[in-house]
């Protein structure tokens, strides 16, 4: 946590280094910016022992996030559940799957907190008054919420026509909402350009390298809830891409620090049909990511047509020999209905196609049935009941009566329930 | 003549110019043109006659891959802007 941990930016293209700052790219050529970290240094301080003794947030491994002082925004944040899912995996025909639930992450029930927590942490060390992102809506309202807790101005850019429980929960914390006609990569578009003219901290803009880096906590979690190893299999969505590959990276860390051993896991990235450029670039084994100029989903979370860690995304699946697999908006809420009706757990859109994907991917033999295979479930259902209006049974309306309980319920279950006695 | 908009990070490369007119009938030419006048600027956003892959060209606010690319053609009052692509996510 202290300042020589990190020794600075790196592109991932050319390699140039950079002093730590709100920068938005490499200033040659263009590309990401990566946190660098003196992997000694953090390794005479970061090890099972010191971690297990830390309180049970993201922030127990803060040696690997990129902050100077400690975390002044979302400290609570992280340590979510790694349920062991054996209903679903009899569902499945899989022997060891569990699912790594950010539904229920605090503030904001997504992992979108996750990157919050070190991005205005690091916009507070930075100086900034006034922070803003380009949303799908899960970013929104975990902006806008752990602004509101540090007492930074926020301005929340998203498309137009996404869910009610995405808007609602960004409008209520006091942020700025503004709706953007248009998709996500015109909302993206116009925040890169208002990140040039105003002195603001855009999360995913110019604290980009720092924002993500919040995402290998849930990779660090993994590997230490599963008592200190890498799963063989982990499915993770893909939006703008980054998600899978922080994730990844978090394995290779705790690698190199001698934590967990060697990594053998296969990285497998879940995407909607209906906004699919990186599974489609994996499938067709292609060199670019083609961007998609009209996403239609009901995964509304994951509809970037053009997914900026797209190009490393499907490079990493391709190298830890996964796949990459698309599903139906149909086969997304038959997903969303297995995972509550076996797990007690209420997805959101995006945990419906992580599902469904994986379903789909063990059925062609992409995923082994007798590895370990982790999904994870980045965002909570209800924020996108929209999607399942019409889609599940209404209530059966009775009359207060025990006769007309009976009727409905019928002798079926009172069989039953003296078979019980 | 087709103008090319610069963004706030490169304008070093412009003598502090935010919009470039240029001759060209496709995006292609008009980029040959940009490189033989500034070809500072022209090297920060293009490797070997290519885009590079994190910067986006917009054809008056399509993104050119959407069109046909470097052999899109532009009119006399097109506008093509630069646009960093790695952000958002």
């Amino acid at each position: 946590m202290s300042v020589e941990l990190v020794r600075g930016l790196r592109c991932r293209l050319c390699g140039k280094t950079f002093p730590q700052g709100p920068l938005n790219f490499c200033t040659e050529d263009f590309g990401p910016l990566e946190v660098e970290y003196d992997y000694e240094a953090v390794g005479r301080t970061l090890t099972r022992q010191a971690i297990e003794s830390r309180p049970r947030t993201m922030w127990r491994y803060r040696e690997l996030l990129p902050l100077d002082e400690g975390p002044t925004v979302g400290r609570h944040v992280g340590f979510t559940p790694l349920v062991k899912a054996d209903r679903l995996a009899d569902a499945l025909g899989v022997s060891e799957l569990y699912l790594k639930n950010d539904a229920v992450n605090h503030p904001t029930l997504s992992f979108k907190d996750r990157v919050v927590a070190v991005a205005l942490s690091k916009a507070v060390e930075f100086g900034f008054r006034t922070v803003g992102c380009a949303s799908t809506g899960n970013l929104a309202g975990s902006v806008a919420a752990n602004a509101a807790a540090a007492g930074l101005d926020a301005y929340v850019l998203i498309p137009d026509g996404l869910e009610q429980g995405k808007v609602l929960g960004a409008t209520i914390y006091g942020a700025k909402v503004i709706a953007v006609e248009g998709n996500y990569d015109h909302v993206n578009r116009l925040c890169s350009q208002i990140a040039f003219r105003y002195g603001w901290g855009f999360v995913n803009v110019n604290l980009r390298a720092f924002y993500a880096e919040g995402s290998k906590t849930m990779g660090f979690e993994i590997a230490e809830q599963l008592g200190w190893r890498a799963p063989d299999h982990v499915v993770a969505p893909m939006a703008g891409g980054s998600l899978i590959g922080k994730i990844y990276k978090a394995f290779h860390e705790l690698e190199t620090l001698g934590l967990i051993d060697p990594v053998t896991t296969k990285m497998f990235g879940a995407q909607a049909t209906g906004c699919n450029p990186i599974t489609q670039a994996v499938k067709s084994d292609a060199f670019k990511v083609k961007p998609v100029r009209r996403p239609n989903t009901i995964a509304k979370s994951l509809a970037i047509g053009d997914p900026a860690d797209g190009h490393f995304a499907s490079k990493l699946i391709r190298e830890t020999g996964g796949h990459g697999e698309d599903v139906s908006d149909d086969e997304i809420v038959d997903a969303m209905k297995l995972l509550a009706e076996t797990e007690g757990i209420w997805a959101e859109t995006a945990g419906g196609v992580t599902l469904a994907v994986a379903r789909k991917l063990i059925e062609q033999g992409k995923i082994d049935r007798d590895g370990s295979t982790v999904l994870c479930i980045t965002g909570n259902g209800l924020k996108t009941q929209e999607a399942l209006l019409g889609k599940v049974a209404q209530p059966v309306v009775i009359k207060p009566t025990m006769a007309d309980f009976e009727a409905l319920v019928g002798p079926e279950v009172e069989a039953h329930n003296l078979a019980l006695v | 003549m087709p103008t090319v908009s610069v963004p706030t990070p490169l304008r070093s490369q412009t003598g502090g110019l935010d919009r470039l007119e240029l001759t060209g009938a496709t995006v292609g030419e008009v980029l040959q043109d940009l490189a033989a006048k500034y070809p500072d600027l022209a090297g920060k956003i293009m490797e070997e006659g290519q885009v590079r892959r994190f910067v986006n060209l917009f054809l008056n606010d399509e993104d050119v891959r959407f069109l046909d690319e470097l052999a899109t053609p532009v009119a006399e009052r097109d506008e093509i802007a630069i646009i960093p692509a790695i952000a958002g996510g």
